[in-house]
């Protein structure tokens, strides 16, 4: 089987400073993967290099595009780039205002990645987004109103509609929960798990939460300083962690 | 007349404006940056379309100002007149014996030919302005040609108003790949945009200067169940009986009494003169405007 994205040997520098360095793994189809570490370990810098947000400074993402198979992104036109972020591609922000236009409607924050690729019939964007406010539990009576007037978890919920409306085949996520109270979390990641696992997503989720990742991903990748320290199944990791930063990141999970 | 150079610019200012024109017109649509000069009057009364229109005037020229269709309004008066001192030339309110014409917030009436120049004030020339604050952004968008955010805006409009609610400034593409702000005009006369005439638009304060060039294909956007209206009043002209022609509306009286008139009053004059009368006009005479 082709891997849907396939990093090697990715590395950024901030001048003398490691970003992340010697990141390499493989994502299959429909398989989420979780990035965990602290502040600073160069989780975010790793997932805007495969984003495209960012030019790593060495290594090659590829990505399995729909017509031509595997093609490194990082070297691929800026047009080609732009267009996978707003077809194939998703990126789900840690605060939904970097991630949604807040002076615009929910109906036309989600409509907007469907204009972008040349829908022009009104009434088809409309279904299309209500359909989209209803799968993330908003209800169609709010799809006139601002993000601006919508709570912060309707506002993340909002913004994953926006990106999964395109369907695409492959999301980042940048601390999808973080900032969220612990109820409204659980509901997102109800959420996100059912529409991972309905579309078949494959996912990259960066977090510093282990809850998160042990509820969505399948395999796990620990960072420290710029290095992956340890990697392998989700549930294996967490429960026998083998690096001793990994074994002091789960032991310092509060149990309640 | 020997206290200025001829239309109030340098020869040098004027070259560097001419050259943003020729790249403009050879890009249809697409914003070329120049070197705005500080013109003696206020940004926002047209020192874009003055430095433009001082760029392509000639001194055999016959020269027009239009101020929402208006030949006597403060804004169309000053310009002419400015013209008239720093350079000298004939100047007309007929729009066919125009050569140049500078106007803002209309298009006139009447059909331009080949030989006459439309030069336009333009307060935003970026279409995408009010959507994506960043020019850094709304440039890329233009290159990638990235016009999904357009459509957002009219999408807006409809969800609240029922229809396109923009009235003015209507995006156009133009020639099938730059999306363009046709400047305040209302959207009435936006299929005048393809024309025989060339049409210069010049932006004083955003440092900007975009072109269309004769008989370019202009196309306003719309969505397929929601397509273009070109609208006016439902009126016809109370003074010269013109259905055809943008309408302003008047408020007469605190009774509640309004009439509708022709915006472009150089088109509402020459049907009057040709004997048309509307619902509330009177005859004719040469002295009683």
């Amino acid at each position: 089987m082709t891997p849907l994205l396939q990093v090697e040997n990715i590395a950024k520098f901030y001048g003398a400073r490691i970003g992340c360095t010697d990141v390499s793994f493989d994502l299959y189809p429909g398989e989420v993967m979780g990035i965990v570490g602290e502040s600073g370990s160069g989780k975010s810098t790793l997932l805007n290099c495969l984003a495209g947000h960012l030019t790593p400074d060495r290594g090659a993402v590829r990505f399995d595009t729909r017509t031509e198979g595997l093609r490194d992104t990082i070297t691929m036109s800026e047009p080609e780039r732009r267009m996978l972020g707003r077809t194939d591609w998703a990126f789900v922000h840690q605060h939904a205002r970097d991630g949604l236009r807040m002076n615009v409607s929910a109906g036309g924050n989600v409509g907007e990645r469907l204009m972008a690729v040349n829908a022009r019939h009104y009434g088809d964007i409309r279904t299309k987004a209500i359909d989209w406010l209803g799968r993330v539990e908003i209800t169609e009576d709010r799809i006139d109103d601002r993000p601006t007037a919508f709570s912060g978890g309707m506002q993340q919920r909002l913004q994953i509609a926006r990106n999964l409306v395109t369907g695409p085949r492959l999301v980042f996520m940048d601390e999808p929960t973080g900032g969220l109270d612990v109820s409204v979390q659980a509901r997102l990641l109800d959420l996100l798990r059912g529409l991972v696992r309905e579309m078949n997503l494959s996912a990259i989720i960066v977090t510093h939460d282990l809850a998160v990742v042990r509820l969505l991903a399948d395999r796990l990748m620990v960072m420290k300083d710029g290095h992956v320290i340890e990697t392998g199944l989700t549930d294996q990791v967490l429960d026998d962690p083998q690096h001793a930063y990994t074994q002091l990141l789960v032991s310092s999970v509060l149990q309640v | 007349m020997s206290d200025y150079n001829f239309a109030y610019l340098d020869e040098q200012t004027k070259r560097m404006i001419r050259r943003a024109i020729l790249k403009g017109l050879a890009i249809p649509g697409y914003q070329v940056p120049f070197a705005s000069r500080e013109m003696p009057m206020p940004y926002g009364w047209g020192t874009g379309g003055v430095q433009v229109s001082a760029a392509v005037l000639t001194p055999e020229d016959t020269f027009k100002v239009i101020d929402q269709g208006a030949d006597d309004t403060t804004n169309a008066v000053s310009i002419r007149r400015f013209f008239q001192k720093t350079a000298g030339i004939a100047v007309t309110e007929a729009t066919s014996q125009a050569s140049v014409i500078q106007t803002r917030h209309r298009i006139p009436e009447e059909e331009l030919s080949a030989d006459q120049i439309l030069v336009y004030q333009v307060p935003i020339p970026e279409p995408l302005r009010f959507l994506e604050p960043s020019e850094v952004e709304t440039r890329k968008m233009h290159a990638l040609e990235e016009y999904g955010l357009m459509h957002v805006k009219l999408y807006e409009d409809i969800s609240q108003h029922g229809d396109i609610a923009t009235a003015y400034a209507y995006p156009v593409k133009v020639e099938g790949r730059y999306v363009m702000d046709p400047s305040p005009i209302p959207k009435f006369d936006n299929p005048k945009l393809e024309m025989a005439g060339i049409q210069l638009f010049g932006a004083g304060r955003e440092q900007r200067i975009y072109a269309i060039p004769p008989y370019t294909q202009v196309v306003s956007l719309d969505f397929d169940d929601y397509p273009f209206h070109p609208s006016k009043a439902d009126h016809a002209c109370d003074l010269c009986g013109a259905t055809d022609s943008y309408l302003d509306e008047l408020i007469v009286d605190d009774a509640g009494g309004r009439m509708f008139m022709c915006s472009d009053t150089d088109y509402c004059t020459t049907r009057r003169k040709q004997g048309h009368i509307g619902a509330q006009g009177v005859p004719y005479h040469e002295d009683a405007a």
